[in-house]
């Protein structure tokens, strides 16, 4: 006894030795240290987050907006109701572009002419443009036979360009004093000081990169030629020895050295041809003051003099000769000042806004008729293939819908398989193959899904395809392993006290299950139903197999009208060309994600309810 | 770790387990237990256990830890067959007749055996849902009236309702340990049982809470017959009228409480009640 309290005396602790003083300090910077790791991931996740959201408002801003240019425009009867009958039937079918495009005429005289002009004119207004006007004469038919003055939606590339998405436009005033020549039509422009000479140079120099350019390729080239032509030495001298030692291989070495011979001789041909293009591009830099003809491949330059704009077609230092798109009100002289050279940087050849198009546009502007507004349109219709009409109410309700259907079906089957295995099934082989294949379904890529809902729903059942109902049960079944196995676990969770607590009243098993113990696992259960609910909110490739992809301009109206869902929509604009669908795609994830807020908001209050209750 | 190997030694060294005592009843047997065996899957918790309880009384039943006491009053209202794996063997009769009668619903006895669990487990919900479960899915009221006064005179006779009576509709999870047993017998008694039983419950409560419940069981014996698993020697000593003493599974000892108390007839039962071991 003596013996094990001396030893348990050596054994204490001492407090003040340096051993555990290091020992402490040890263990105090371990934990600041792991606290340090804590704060540093947070503050990367948090980052990441923030630049992710901040990079897809931004982006998405531009679809907030939209353009549209006031236009006054003479209703006229004859178009829309020729017969004067008042019928609204009559109107609605009227024939509303055609005043609209009257107007347009009637601002740009001098299109009408030349019929691509006018096209590429009327197309600057989108064709969703003359259905405002269409409304407003449905709601006031007095309105037939007046002048009104209507906002209508520009086209998306118009739109884009008001959003600084098209070219960036320099305008620098002139120094010398200039004089047209005409006021229509092919026009040259003199000017006193050399005010042209700053853009001849940066021409000249663009050649002059691009004939290095070819040099260089021309350097290239030729250091093949050389090396092939060595390569066919080579083979000529094994041809020789072919004849001599293995006249089988001789045809098949013939026969290469004709092909060389013609690869030898495009090469001599693409030298040729680069050489000339390289001397031309040199010869016209040397020549630092001749004129110089703009392409489609170099920015556009205008001047605008005299109220009217001339397209620069050719440019020396003191002159240009161009074509008129607004007609100039005179052929006086301008003085310095009165007159300025405007640059569209985007060369015309890189934008889907043409020189005059947006020339149009900027009269307009310069008018005072252009207004931005907020885009209501995008969450009041369908897709359309015109980015500035699209809008995103179809696929928010498609979405809607199938989550509707989807939780209708799989919450109230997920939850009755969870609690027959959790509280009633037996614990035998055959509920532990249930249990594994489930955990396993939870695992299966979502594709696999889709094959089988088109291979049950729509071929077999005949379901309508495309249909937020097909998609609900593709989801559903998609769903159902997680919210078996999420409602498995709550109904686990619950301490076994209040199940023998109501068995110990009399109560029987199943009154004890739903009276009792259900009420208590219901928070868990729902948070598995959200986080289920959330997966298949995302989802997008089972849907794409049972035709939810397709184009639907329609809001769907019903789980079996034909609808698309927001992922598949931010997919689909995703893919498109046009750049106003950037935004929108951007605009929709938004959306998306605003959708998926809600749903959890909604899931997480219903749980605080539950909670409350108990 | 020495009452273990105190058990084992006295096992071996003891004659052979003499046979339990027939309770010197003033009214016949309530439950009658014959030849008990309880297993839980190979592990064998009860061996032969023969005990007689008698109507509208307390017994006591005691013992170190692990000797059977709750399985053998879990056996009683068969709440056993909720454990995966066990098996009971031999005879349980309530009233004379076989509580594993097939012809016996497990709910109709667990609604005349009620039980009061060792921690506190209202359910959570109002109070007055908690007493009001039992009577209403038996069917014991016909109106919402006639419920409102089964929960009040339940509370009432748990003694609970003075002190509740403004908040029936508040959580019971939210009352003190010892109204929430108190509240727990009120709801066993709600269903107008014949038998409670008792699984240590004031083991999770302190001394002040642990004399209103003995004050409780005192008053209900008149009308109930309770059988009390205790590790408390002064708790049986003071509101059971017989004891049984449990060991390894066996029953050591029954008798009156006085007589267990003042004169154990068993060297083991001696030295547990004194405090030797256990």
């Amino acid at each position: 006894m003596t013996d094990m309290a001396i030893s348990d005396a050596a054994r204490a602790i001492d407090l003040t030795s340096d051993a555990a003083r290091r020992r402490t300090r040890r263990r105090y910077r371990a934990e600041a240290r792991f606290r340090a790791y804590g704060i540093g991931a947070i503050l990367f996740a948090l980052a990441f987050l923030v630049f992710l959201i901040g990079d897809i408002v931004l982006k998405a801003l531009p679809a907030m907006t939209v353009t549209s240019v006031s236009l006054v425009v003479d209703i006229s009867r004859e178009a829309i109701d020729p017969g004067a009958t008042g019928d609204p039937k009559v109107i609605a079918a009227g024939d509303f572009a055609t005043p609209v495009h009257a107007a347009l005429l009637r601002d740009f005289p001098n299109v009408a002419a030349d019929r691509r002009a006018r096209q590429a004119l009327f197309g600057l207004i989108s064709s969703a443009g003359p259905d405002e006007l269409r409304r407003r004469v449905m709601a006031d038919p007095g309105l037939l036979g007046q002048t009104v003055t209507v906002p209508l939606l520009l086209s998306d590339d118009a739109d884009l360009y008001f959003k600084g998405k098209v070219t960036d436009v320099k305008a620098a005033p002139g120094r010398g004093t200039v004089s047209p020549s005409a006021t229509e039509g092919p026009v040259t422009i003199l000017s006193s000081a050399n005010d042209f000479a700053v853009y001849l140079v940066e021409i000249k120099r663009a050649l002059s990169f691009e004939a290095r350019a070819l040099r260089d390729e021309v350097a290239r080239y030729e250091s093949l030629f050389a090396e092939r032509t060595a390569e066919r030495t080579a083979m000529q001298a094994e041809l020789a020895a072919a004849r001599v030692n293995a006249p089988e291989r001789v045809a098949g070495l013939e026969g290469a050295i004709v092909r060389f011979d013609s690869d030898l001789e495009s090469i001599a041909g693409e030298i040729a041809s680069l050489g000339a293009r390289a001397t031309e591009l040199e010869g016209r830099f040397t020549a630092a003051s001749a004129a110089e003809t703009l392409g489609p491949d170099v920015q556009s330059i205008f001047v605008e003099v005299n109220g009217g704009m001339v397209k620069v077609a050719e440019l020396a230092n003191d002159r240009i000769t161009g074509e008129t798109i607004i007609p100039l009100a005179s052929t006086a002289d301008a003085a310095p000042g009165d007159w300025r050279v405007i640059t569209f940087l985007t060369p015309e050849g890189s934008r889907k806004l043409q020189d005059r198009e947006i020339v149009w546009l900027r009269a307009f502007e310069a008018r005072g008729t252009i207004a931005s507004a907020f885009n209501w349109q995008f969450f009041a219709s369908g897709d359309s293939r015109e980015a500035e009409q699209a809008g995103i109410l179809g696929a928010l309700l498609g979405s809607a819908l199938t989550m509707l259907v989807t939780l209708v079906i799989c919450l109230p089957i997920g939850l009755s398989a969870a609690i027959y295995l959790e509280e009633f099934a037996p614990k035998n082989h055959w509920t532990d193959i249930i249990e594994v294949n489930i955990n396993n379904l939870a695992a299966v890529p979502s594709i696999i899904f889709g094959l089988l809902g088109l291979a049950v729903f729509l071929n077999f059942f005949g379901l309508p395809r495309s249909t937020p109902l097909v998609g609900g049960l593709v989801l559903a079944l998609l769903v159902l392993p997680t919210i078996i196995i999420a409602s498995r676990a709550a109904l686990k969770a619950v301490p076994p006290s209040i199940r023998e607590a109501a068995l110990g009243v009399g109560a029987s098993h199943q009154q004890a299950v739903f009276h009792h113990v259900l009420p208590v696992a219901m928070p868990g259960v729902l948070t598995g139903t959200i986080i289920g609910m959330a997966h298949a909110l995302g989802e997008t490739a089972p849907l794409l197999l049972i035709g939810m992809i397709a184009f639907i301009v329609d809001v769907p109206h019903g789980v079996t009208s034909a609808a698309t869902v927001l992922p598949v929509q931010i997919f689909l604009w995703s893919d498109l060309p046009e750049i106003g669908f950037q935004a929108k795609t951007s605009a929709a994830i938004i959306v998306l994600l605003l959708f998926l807020l809600l749903m959890n908001g909604a899931a997480i209050l219903l749980r605080r309810r539950f909670e409350r209750r108990w | 770790m020495n009452d273990a190997s105190l058990a084992i030694a006295n096992a071996s060294a003891a004659t052979p387990i003499a046979p339990p005592q027939e309770l010197a009843g003033r009214s016949p047997a309530k439950v009658k237990a014959e030849k008990v065996n309880v297993f839980y899957g190979q592990k064998q918790a009860l061996f032969d256990v023969s005990l007689d309880i008698t109507e509208r009384s307390v017994t006591a039943l005691i013992g170190p830890s692990g000797c059977g006491k709750s399985t053998f009053i879990r056996c009683i209202n068969r709440m056993n067959d909720t454990i995966e794996g066990c098996r009971v063997t031999g005879l349980i009769t309530l009233d004379g007749s076989d509580i594993h009668d097939p012809a016996l619903d497990v709910v109709e006895l667990r609604a005349r055996v009620g039980m009061v669990f060792q921690k506190p487990n209202p359910f959570p919900k109002s109070i007055f849902e908690n007493v009001a479960f039992g009577p209403r899915i038996h069917g014991l009221s016909r109106s919402k009236a006639d419920l409102e006064e089964i929960v009040v005179n339940s509370l009432k006779r748990a003694s609970l309702f003075d002190e509740v009576k403004d908040r029936l509709a508040e959580p019971g999870t939210g009352l003190s340990g010892g109204q929430q047993q108190r509240l727990c017998i009120a709801r066993a008694i709600a269903v107008s049982p014949e038998v409670i039983l008792m699984d240590e419950p004031c083991s999770a409560l302190d001394p002040i809470a642990t004399a209103r419940i003995e004050e409780l069981i005192d008053e209900l014996k008149t009308n109930f017959t309770i059988i009390i698993v205790t590790h408390s020697m002064q708790q049986a000593a003071r509101v059971s009228e017989q004891t049984a003493f449990f060991h390894l599974g066996v029953i050591v000892e029954t008798g009156a409480t006085e007589q267990i108390f003042t004169n154990p007839r068993d060297k083991r039962t001696q030295d547990y009640i004194t405090g030797r071991f256990g």
